[in-house]
């Protein structure tokens, strides 16, 4: 293996990989639940809408909602049964909230759609058709953000270089690894269908230099392939290596600029689980209906990885792991370190979710109590986005929210790398989770406010028009009468006039009846 | 000496009428602090300011008749918005004008509704649907909670009701009104 030069992205954290024990197992898969509870909201962007109705049944991978945008994606059904409910549920959402999902009740039968063509020889699709094919599969990056993939795919021209991730972006992730591992054709194969789809011919697929397994797999799958297009990396292990951003400053030495994407210096990022989503959408007319997902901590009997349907509640997965030990104590999604807190194990499995933590009561520390900072200055020292913590703290703190632009707030990637250097434990990400929330919120009012202004504006001009017409008819009218003065016959006429149009309009009232609208009578 | 004069004199013409000539030439259609200070009111229209308004509001700051603490659905970020933008200190809201409340929006209960369009008339942003006769309804992305509709109504069939949170309007809350968590092994 030929080892190209690497560069250093700033700051970053060494963090012991805690991955021993899911590891060492072989992905197992989880029997199909009773009852899927399919969110409508599992990626970025504009939920999807149903196109079922309770009642109604499906089929494996049948789509039962379609994309709510541009930016969207399609949901499938990951197991046959019957729709019962199109009802709000609770989500894994660090607010705990409850959104709209399709409920089915699975008959055991796992009778599957084929309403997907499958090609396997795709070189002769064109990328716009591989795009449309990747849409319809309802794929999203797999790595934890959830973007739709199709949508990534369309974004850049003009690209170098396609970058798989397999960088675990946590020390208790390994679903990436044991996808490599098992299925590296797969991922392989997904990657010749991103090449062709992105028109470009070069692929590196990043892997953590503490998996040597990993790497080893793909080498001997690309060399029984023949495949030259396609180049496996070595990266050091180094929290959130991750991270996109991250991972393109190691390998090629260029950083994405702050508010753009990577195509706007030519590259492109995915993750290598949805490389794999890709291969099946395409070579077999499989929409994303499982994923692989890391079940670990000290709170599980036998941690490993398990292929996971969508839908599929969190406490069958425990369940495939052997259950809860005695010390259990508190359930995550997505990692110890980027990851949030569950408040129920019955809470679905969706698109995002790449690892369930179940922590032992021994692997929480609580949390310090905050001191003040005293400005040391490690947190930007750590900083992977190159900003500066503190002074963000600082504002975010005081409730001087406007500012926050000004440092870059958007750029943060909330690793949590700065919570952990902290020696005065403050609790910097929340503040920064808090600060961009409330942001947003006030951008969501001044849209609303602009609206507000708009319509009051218009009503405004309204009334006015309305009342100089008013002003202007009474004036004729004064006119007209001002000019029949002395006329006793032409006075007449008008006011013979007058009665005919009020007995006119009784009499039309009457054939209406019910009918009369305020607004004629002005 | 003289020739100093002359010089200063005719300088003095010169720029005088340059400055004349950009006065009428450059005048500014209406009050640019007016359009900012309104920019940032949240066009409720409610009134509670006592303005008819918010632009009006916003005039009768930019003249110094009214104080920047009188804006209640603007809350706090609005006054400090205010202070930065005119420097002055912030200062609490006043409670003459009213409190802090979450937002709303009206919902009118539909059977009762008689059909007056009273409270078409009153709502400053035309987000009440209806006809004389006819049963109203709110277009709720439209409301701006200012309950101006709950008064006039006859029947008392107008509702201001809490806007509920969902996912996508919900907010990570400030660290420090949480109880310390445990968290990160």
């Amino acid at each position: 293996m030929s080892q190209p030069q690497l560069w250093r992205f700033h700051g970053g954290l060494k963090l012991d990989p805690r991955t021993a024990g899911p590891a060492g197992e072989p992905i197992g898969l989880v029997p199909v639940p009773k009852r899927l509870v399919l969110p409508l909201s599992q990626h970025v962007g504009q939920p999807a809408e149903p196109v079922v109705s309770p009642g109604e049944r499906v089929l494996k991978g049948q789509p039962i909602a379609r994309p709510g945008g541009y930016i969207g994606a399609k949901v499938h059904a990951s197991s046959s049964g019957t729709v019962v409910e199109i009802a709000d549920h609770a989500v894994p959402h660090p607010s705990g909230l409850a959104a709209p999902c399709i409920v089915i009740e699975t008959d055991g039968l796992d009778e599957a759609w084929s309403g997907y063509e499958p090609v396997p020889e795709f070189a002769s699709l064109s990328a716009a058709d591989l795009r449309a094919r990747v849409r319809a599969a309802g794929v999203v990056g797999l790595g934890g953000a959830a973007f739709p993939t199709a949508v990534k795919l369309g974004a850049g021209s003009g690209l170098k270089l396609l970058i798989l991730n397999g960088a675990e972006c946590e020390p208790y992730i390994c679903c990436d690894e044991l996808l490599l591992r098992e299925r590296p054709e797969s991922v392989l194969t997904g990657a010749q269908v991103l090449l062709q789809a992105l028109e470009i011919d070069r692929c590196c697929i990043a892997v953590e230099d503490d998996k040597p397994r990993a790497r080893e797999a793909l080498e001997n799958a690309i060399a029984a392939m023949g495949e030259s297009r396609i180049e496996v990396v070595a990266v050091p292990a180094i929290y959130p290596e991750g991270g996109e951003r991250q991972l393109i400053k190691v390998l090629t030495g260029e950083e994405v600029p702050a508010r753009g994407v990577p195509p706007d210096i030519g590259y492109l990022c995915q993750n290598v689980g949805t490389a794999a989503a890709v291969a099946r959408a395409v070579l077999h007319g499989e929409p994303l209906i499982s994923r692989i997902v890391t079940v670990t901590g000290g709170g599980v009997v036998r941690p490993r990885n398990l292929e996971v349907r969508l839908g599929t509640p969190m406490a069958d997965l425990v369940q495939a792991c052997g259950g809860y030990t005695e010390g259990a104590d508190h359930l995550l999604m997505g990692g110890a370190m980027m990851g949030f807190p569950l408040a129920e194990d019955s809470l679905p499995v969706i698109k995002a979710t790449n690892c369930v933590v179940v922590a032992s009561r021994e692997e929480i520390r609580p949390r310090q109590p905050a001191m003040p900072c005293i400005r040391c200055g490690e947190c930007a020292e750590i900083c992977p986005a190159q900003l500066l913590p503190q002074q963000l703290y600082w504002h975010a703190r005081a409730g001087e929210l406007d500012q926050l632009d000004d440092f870059h707030l958007f750029d943060c990637i909330e690793c949590g790398c700065c919570d952990v250097v902290c020696p005065s434990q403050l609790p910097l990400t929340q503040y920064f989770r808090y600060a961009k929330t409330e942001l947003w919120a006030r951008d969501r009012d001044r849209i609303r406010s602009d609206l507000a202004r708009e319509r009051f504006e218009a009503r405004q001009e309204r009334l006015e028009a309305e009342q100089a017409a008013r002003k202007r008819r009474l004036e004729e009218k004064t006119r007209a009468a001002e000019k029949t003065r002395g006329d006793e016959a032409a006075r007449k006429a008008l006011i013979d006039d007058a009665l005919e149009r009020v007995q006119a309009r009784r009499a039309r009232d009457e054939d209406a009846e019910g009918n009369d609208d305020a607004g004629s009578g002005r | 000496m003289i020739s100093a004069i002359i010089v200063i004199a005719a300088l003095a013409t010169a720029f005088g009428l340059a400055l004349g000539f950009a006065a009428v030439r450059f005048r500014t259609q209406g009050d640019p602090v007016v359009d900012r200070i309104d920019s940032l009111l949240p066009q409720t229209q409610c009134g509670q300011c006592s303005f008819a308004g918010c632009r009006p509001y916003a005039e009768a700051i930019a003249a110094g008749e009214a104080d920047i603490n009188r804006c209640p659905p603007g809350g706090e970020p609005t006054i400090r918005a205010l202070a930065d933008l005119l420097e002055r200190d912030p200062k609490p809201l006043d409670p003459e004008s009213g409190e802090i409340k979450p937002r709303t929006v009206a919902v009118i209960d539909e059977p009762a509704c008689i059909g007056c369009t009273l409270c078409i008339q009153a709502c400053p942003v035309d987000a009440i649907l209806g006809a004389g006769k006819q049963m109203h309804t709110v277009i709720a992305s439209e409301c701006t909670g200012c309950e101006l509709c709950v008064a006039p109504c006859p029947v008392d069939c107008i509702a201001m009701v809490e806007e509920p949170v969902t996912i996508k309007t919900w907010k990570w809350p400030k660290p420090d009104e949480v109880a310390p968590a445990a968290e990160r092994s």
